[in-house]
């Protein structure tokens, strides 16, 4: 048992519904600390589920889900809500950001909700409206943006609000579900050379998750979700 | 638990159109609810003040509702007289400390006239024990002079010295006029908050002297005796309508009451008036009690709209909860972040529609209090109605922990992404 694993499933299965069929089963997956990883997957395949799956949000049937050495089958339902906010960060497709909200209280979300990623926001010695312009910036976003509500902004900009929320306090791992899908082709190059940059400036895996296969040359792992689950082998 | 304020806060600040509605129509509801029962006990204290100082109500027999209400209240009118011979024989009962004769039937532009004398000034009382005080001028002397309630002299803008004349029954104009005998403003009352207020005021003599060429309710033709004149008549009154009796000793009220029940010569009623206007009451209890249920059906349907605007925001927000809970908000967070939000509502519109109640009484307080008498005026929030308002604040609590369950359901079922 590897702490240094940012992920380890084992056995996993998962249906919706009792007598459902099987939506996932996957034997195994070890994510390392270090690790960028792409896990592709069509439309349909069970993507969402299986980061429903990591963030613990879903239980599973069988098997079991450890995250950063954690096996969140031993959490309580109230103890997994605290361990997803304190350990990491989510950027999703769309409706990332809670549209009426200041951008600067959208990045600053997690650290209402955690303490540790409060503190570790503050670790400088900074406040931690300091660090959530420090990053927008970085992600370039800036100025008079900061107090609009997020619903405002364009969509490339509220992607990166959302990075910019997934990566403060900086949590071990950060997952994203197809970010950029929302974005045209340049836009979405930008995006993740920016996303990338900043999770390798605080040391955080990423695990990425798109349908989009081109978008797989900036990682330096590549999975294929069909491949991994049993279950939807036809 | 403040980060989530700030989020409730600002999600109800996002959705304020649909929210404020419901703030105003519960608003309303709670106005309503106070509102009824702040008129229906200002109506009781209004009337019970009215007869404060009296421990009986004499007149001739009939309900002893029927009596209080056109001797005291002036609303109705009194089917028989008693005769003046029986009223002196009473009011030497040697329980009896002093009584107040009452003349009714006549007015003046539909403000009841009440012959009476001197005794009225002096024993009258009304309120906590308060006698009448005259804001100008001094109580009838002569013949064919008047004292007004204050609204009478209000309303139809009379002062000392002005002249008027009085009609013949009550109610609409057009009634037959006591033209030829004009009576002179003496007094002005100070206002009471009681039908003396809308009354007008003249001596018993004065009652008999205008309808001395009068029969049956109409001059008698070819018959007129000039105002100068009057004075060689005997003047006496013959008949009165009721009077106001007030006892040596509480006490005797009962022992009083059988004997002028059983008096012989005529046909008597004595009242108690409290006992009066508690049957009055039994009576408008019924009504009352329907006011009171249509307020609490208002209140609810307030905050079935409650709950209602709520649902119906679930949907648009079901993305907004998923985004929460991705960020760390347990099913919990959820939960309270709605009830917060039902909670909040009901307890902005229980706030407002006392706000409201208050300012309406305060405007619109004085206008009541001239016209019906009614003292709405600002006041605390009684036991009676907080425990109300308490009712209806959980109520509207309760009722939106129904969406905050729907919500904490969906949240748990959503997971990160909700599948719409």
């Amino acid at each position: 048992m590897s702490a240094a694993l940012a992920v380890r499933l084992t056995d996993l299965r998962f249906r919706w519904q009792a007598g459902a069929p099987c939506c996932l089963d996957i034997p195994s997956l070890a994510i390392a600390a270090g690790e960028r990883v792409f896990i592709y997957g069509a439309s349909g395949s069970g993507k969402s589920t299986l980061l429903g799956l990591l963030a613990g949000v879903h239980r599973p049937e069988a098997g079991y889900v450890e995250i950063l050495g954690q096996d969140l089958g031993q959490l309580s339902g109230s103890g997994r809500d605290r361990f997803r906010v304190d350990h990491i960060g989510f950027i999703f497709q769309q409706f990332n950001l809670i549209p009426y909200l200041p951008v600067l209280d959208n990045v600053l979300l997690p650290c209402r909700f955690s303490r540790r990623r409060l503190a570790e926001a503050r670790r400088d010695g900074k406040s931690e409206q300091a660090e959530a312009r420090r990053l927008l910036e970085a992600l370039g976003l800036e100025g008079q943006l900061l107090a609009q509500p997020a619903h405002r902004l364009s969509v490339g900009q509220q992607q990166r609000v959302a990075a910019a929320r997934a990566l403060i306090g900086r949590p071990e791992l950060i997952i994203a579900d197809e970010p950029t899908s929302a974005l045209d082709a340049d836009r979405q190059d930008d995006f993740l050379d920016l996303l990338l940059e900043e999770c390798a400036a605080q040391a955080s895996p990423l695990l990425f998750v798109s349908h989009d296969h081109r978008l797989a040359s900036h990682f330096t792992r590549e999975l294929s979700l069909a491949a991994l689950n049993r279950a939807s082998l036809p | 638990m403040s980060a989530l304020l700030r989020i409730a806060l600002l999600s109800a600040w996002n959705r304020r159109l649909t929210l404020g509605l419901t703030v105003l129509a519960i608003a309303l509801a709670v106005a309503l609810l106070l509102g009824v029962e702040r008129s229906r006990v200002a109506a009781r204290t209004s009337f019970a003040q009215s007869v404060s100082g009296t421990d009986l109500i004499l007149g001739a027999r009939t309900s002893p509702v029927q009596l209080m209400l056109y001797s005291v209240f002036r609303i109705g009118g009194a089917t028989h007289d008693i005769g003046w011979d029986s009223y002196e024989a009473i009011a030497r009962h040697p329980d009896v400390a002093w009584s107040i004769p009452l003349a009714l039937g006549d007015s003046h532009r539909g403000f009841p006239v009440v012959g009476t004398n001197a005794a009225y000034f002096e024993h009258f009382r009304y309120g906590r024990e308060r006698k009448l005080a005259l804001a100008q001028g001094r109580p009838f002397a002569g013949l064919f002079e008047t004292v007004l309630g204050a609204e009478v002299a209000r309303r139809l803008g009379y002062r000392l010295g002005d002249r008027i004349t009085l009609s013949h029954g009550s109610g609409a104009p057009n009634l037959a006029e006591h033209d030829d005998k004009p009576f002179t403003v003496v007094g002005i009352l100070a206002p009471t908050g009681t039908p003396v207020d809308h009354s007008l005021h003249v001596s018993l003599e004065a009652i008999t002297a205008i309808h001395l060429d009068w029969q049956g309710g109409a001059p008698i033709p070819g018959v007129r005796i000039a105002a100068a004149h009057v004075e060689k008549f005997d003047l006496r009154p013959k008949t009165l309508t009721a009077a106001l009796i007030g006892l040596k000793q509480r006490a005797a009220v009962f022992k009083v009451q059988r004997d002028i029940n059983r008096y012989a010569d005529e046909p008597l009623l004595a009242a108690l008036p409290g006992v009066a206007l508690d049957e009055l009451w039994r009576v408008v209890a019924l009504v009352e009690q329907v006011l009171l249920g249509i307020s609490a059906l208002v209140v609810a349907v307030g905050l079935a709209g409650l709950v209602a605007v709520i649902l119906a925001s679930l949907g648009e927000r079901r993305r907004e909860l998923a985004v929460l809970r991705s960020v760390g908000a347990g099913p919990r967070h959820i939960l309270a972040l709605l009830a917060l939000e039902g909670g909040g509502v009901t307890l902005a519109g229980i706030g407002l529609g006392l706000v409201g109640l208050e300012l309406l009484a305060w405007l619109a307080g004085p206008l009541l209090e001239a016209r019906l008498g009614l003292t709405l005026a600002l006041q605390g929030v009684t036991l009676a109605e907080l425990q109300r308002l308490a009712a209806v604040a959980a109520t509207g609590m309760a009722a939106s922990l129904l969406p905050a369950a729907l919500a904490y359901r969906r949240a748990l079922g959503d997971g990160l992404t909700p599948r719409l």
